[in-house]
């Protein structure tokens, strides 16, 4: 990884368990050697359905900046639909990464100087054995495979470790499969 | 082991592992999720704790004084509003000389309303005869809880241990989770000089005449105001007392060494930044750019705001050609309290550093490296004396 910090925003809806993936990311990392890890979800009033996000920061020293991220190097949408009522691109960085869970193909998404990756997280999960609408864990394969920041079997051992109560195997599963087919696309 | 996890487990997780008897709480944003995870805790038999849901906070804390005087180790906490509700007891519990430990997740007061972070809440109970601690990180939050059961039963004072609400309660973070074999051999047993007990019974602060009169014993007993001297004495003893359980800590854990204040490239600076609380790390980025521009700066935390740790501000600043404290609380018609305070401290040196007061992220608002930069840089550029008032940074319009 090159630069001092990465910085990565979950987009999601309440409920949904973006602070969930974000965590699993978090632990990735920092088993991975990535020291300084903050992870902050939106202060406040958080209600289910409604647009949420989750800061996370990533680097190998300590991070002192608690702030919420402005410029992230990555997005990570976990549902497509927020995009019709969020601007989940503020603030990337040029050249930045979109990832979203969606049906249709990257060639859809125009973001100017940026890279998609997709994956249609809800269907795949579905096919792992997950029950409809459970997107957290698949879209962890989609960010390993178009991040390639943190190896995919570590993140599904933390993914086995976080569900070990919840159908580990499927969620797992689901991420793996995620990770074979997600599509990149954009300025590359 | 490390944990990554939000500040509230962190602060719950070393009221577990100090093995609390009592825990009474009322929960409020931002500090619910703490006692909500003591609660589980305490459920699932992993902590052999007595957990006393209660209808407020004013009950709260008369259960931990109630608990504390009958020999357990009492455990509360909250935030804000309910902090200044448990206000009466909270004078009690001092005067009563009882060391209950409680935590505060930091959060503005209403009105007008709000859930967010700031320092006022607190620093309106600085002369309350409690000690205060204000945590920068996870690390310190879980520690200073561990560190404080220590302090408050060996100077028979409550402790406070304030950290940020939100951006540090709710915020995940790595952290050290010290072993409980290492923790029982550190922090002793809480066994009370007196303490409510039927087959041993005694009157315990009742009316207190204004002087002092021979007991039935024929010994001259103190009066009210020799008790109250005694507990101003006693706070200002617990600045050696935290500094002894503080090297003890450090000896057993490896972590520690900075009890009062936590200075950062400090030495050789001219002028030095002073905050409390994770706004101490933050402002670390924006000394590192600063010195980047050639800036001779560094910034401190103070992390014992009660007792007043004098000395040790003294000695970091005055030799600096100028101070700034940002602070995110003020005395209304007044100045920031800290401000106040570090000035009364500085008073009898020579060369007084120039001093400059900013009030800040009120109500959650949000403070920005880029800002505070630009902050740090004209106010170090523009040297004459300001007229002691202090100024708002952030401030988006004015009515």
């Amino acid at each position: 990884m090159k630069p001092e910090k990465i910085e990565i925003r979950w987009h999601g809806r309440g409920g949904q368990g973006a602070i969930t993936a974000a965590k699993i990311v978090a632990h990735t990392g920092f088993e991975s050697g990535y020291k300084g890890i903050v992870m902050a979800p939106t202060f406040g009033t958080e209600r289910r359905g409604a647009p949420i996000f989750t800061s996370l920061k990533i680097s190998r020293q300590k991070i002192y900046d608690l702030s919420p991220i402005d410029t992230p190097d990555m997005v990570v949408v976990l549902d497509h639909t927020l995009l019709e009522e969020v601007d989940v691109a503020a603030g990337l960085k040029p050249g930045g990464l979109m990832i979203i869970n969606t049906p249709r193909p990257a060639e859809e998404y125009h973001f100017a100087g940026m890279k998609v990756a997709v994956a249609d997280v809800t269907h795949l999960a579905q096919e792992a054995g997950l029950p409809s609408g459970v997107v957290n864990s698949g879209i962890i394969g989609a960010f390993s495979k178009a991040t390639g920041l943190l190896d995919i079997d570590d993140l599904v051992r933390e993914i086995e470790n976080e569900f070990k109560d919840k159908k580990p195997e499927k969620n797992a599963a689901a991420a793996r499969l995620v990770y074979e087919k997600t599509r990149l696309g954009g300025a590359l | 082991m490390h944990m990554i996890e939000s500040g509230n487990v962190a602060a719950a997780t070393g009221v577990k592992l100090a093995r609390a008897n009592v825990i009474a709480a009322y929960p409020i944003t931002p500090q619910t999720p703490l006692t909500e995870k003591l609660s589980e805790f305490v459920a699932a038999g992993e902590l052999a704790a007595e957990y006393i849901p209660v209808e407020s906070e004013h009950s709260a804390m008369a259960v931990c004084i109630a608990a504390s005087s009958a020999g357990a180790r009492a455990f509360t906490a909250t935030s804000a509003n309910g902090l200044l509700y448990m206000n009466e007891q909270l004078h009690w519990a001092a005067g009563a000389r009882l060391p209950i430990v409680m935590c505060v997740a930091n959060r503005g007061i209403g009105a007008p309303w709000t859930v967010w972070n700031d320092h006022q809440d607190t620093i309106s109970q600085r002369d309350g005869g409690w000690i205060q601690i204000y945590a920068n990180d996870h690390q310190q939050i879980i520690d200073s809880v561990i560190k404080a059961f220590y302090l408050a039963q060996t100077v028979s004072i409550p402790v406070m241990v304030c950290y940020d609400g939100y951006i540090l309660s709710h915020t995940y973070m790595p952290f050290e989770k010290p072993d409980q074999d290492q923790v029982d051999a550190f922090l002793p047993p809480f066994t009370p000089e007196n303490m409510l007990d039927p087959d041993r019974p005694y009157n315990f602060n009742t009316v207190t005449l204004p002087d002092v009169r021979p007991d039935i014993h024929g010994q001259t007993a103190p009066g009210y105001m020799e008790i109250r001297h005694c507990l101003h004495q006693d706070m200002r003893g617990s600045i050696q007392v935290l500094e002894e359980i503080d090297k003890k800590f450090q000896a057993a854990f490896g972590r520690g060494g900075h009890p009062f204040v936590e200075p950062y490239k400090c030495e050789d600076a001219d002028h030095v930044v002073v905050c409390m609380g994770s706004l101490s790390y933050h402002f670390r980025d924006v000394i590192d750019l600063l010195s980047q521009e050639g800036l001779k700066i560094g910034v401190m935390g103070v992390q014992l705001y009660r007792p007043f740790p004098e000395k040790a501000i003294v000695e970091a600043l005055y030799q600096k050609k100028s101070i700034m404290v940002f602070e995110k609380a003020l005395s209304y018609g007044n100045q920031g309290a800290l401000y106040a305070d570090i000035k009364s401290a500085l008073y009898p040196c020579e060369n007084r550093p120039e001093m400059k007061n900013f009030i800040l992220g009120l109500g959650g608002r949000e403070i920005k490296t880029s800002i505070l930069v630009e902050t740090v840089r004209n106010a170090v550029k523009h040297t004459a004396a300001s007229d002691d008032h202090p100024m708002w940074v952030g401030l988006k319009c004015q009515e």
